[in-house]
């Protein structure tokens, strides 16, 4: 998240919003927004029920034995329709914003064109 | 007789140590996470420094100290590696498969949640004018 921060200025000139879903209760989500300097949206999914929708829960695994998400990154064009998705099969691996503008751009182009 | 000092063996065992703790360091930047091979090369150090503090100790008695001491530090070093390896190259990797993910061309699931100031922000609000990237993430502890 800490990449995304750091392009959002690239997502923005490309009129793209980011988000970052998680767990946290809103207060822990405020601290640590304030703390790495994040100026886009954490949402608090605290029954994770966002991302039972989004099939990418990781049961028990945080740490109380608490049900979090797995990491998982969207690409969801203006219509609402995903045009991009990373599902790594390793925590410590995570998308960089470079390969999602690279999806954005795509996604783009192929609208153009029609 | 005059000791020399062993210091491979201690040199070694501390960035055999260092190997490990400091993950939590380079874990920050994606060049040394998506594969730790700083951490890995850091253990690999302490092998070889480890490795030849015990021949010194074990092949010249007489000069080096560090056969028990020495031995210790090899094991507990081959243990903290032990436990690395299997965080990084089996736990790490216990991802669940996330088969009925929304796939390329579906619908995103609508949703309405409280951002970090307590504001509700729905899909919706996201998507104008451009779309939007979703992160989902494991949170912060």
């Amino acid at each position: 998240m800490r990449s995304f921060q750091r392009r959002l200025g690239d997502f923005k000139s490309r009129g793209v919003q980011v988000a970052a879903i998680g767990v946290d209760p809103t207060e822990i989500s405020r601290g640590h927004a304030k703390k790495m300097g994040y100026t886009f949206p954490l949402l608090s999914d605290s029954d994770a029920a966002v991302i039972r929708r989004y099939d990418v829960l990781h049961r028990a695994a945080g740490p109380k034995g608490n049900d979090i998400a797995r990491p998982a990154e969207f690409y969801i064009d203006a219509s609402g329709t995903v045009r991009w998705v990373n599902l790594t099969d390793n925590i410590a691996v995570r998308a960089r914003p470079e390969q999602a503008l690279a999806a954005i751009d795509v996604s783009a182009g192929s609208n153009s064109s029609q | 007789m005059k000791w020399k000092w062993n210091w491979p063996l201690w040199v070694g065992f501390i960035v055999a140590v260092g190997g490990l703790l400091s993950y939590e360091y380079f874990v920050r930047f994606p060049i040394t996470r998506d594969f730790p091979w700083a951490n890995l090369l850091l253990f690999a150090i302490g092998a070889v420094l480890l490795l030849i503090g015990l021949f010194r100790a074990f092949g010249r008695p007489h000069l080096y100290r560090g056969k028990a001491f020495g031995s210790i530090f090899a094991v507990i070093a081959l243990l903290l590696f032990g436990f690395f390896s299997y965080e990084i190259f089996y736990v790490l990797r216990q991802v669940p498969l996330s088969a009925q993910a929304p796939r390329i061309g579906e619908k995103a699931p609508p949703f309405s949640l409280p951002d970090q100031d307590g504001k509700q922000v729905a899909l919706a609000d996201l998507l104008s004018p451009n779309g939007a990237v979703l992160i989902f993430y494991r949170g912060h502890w």
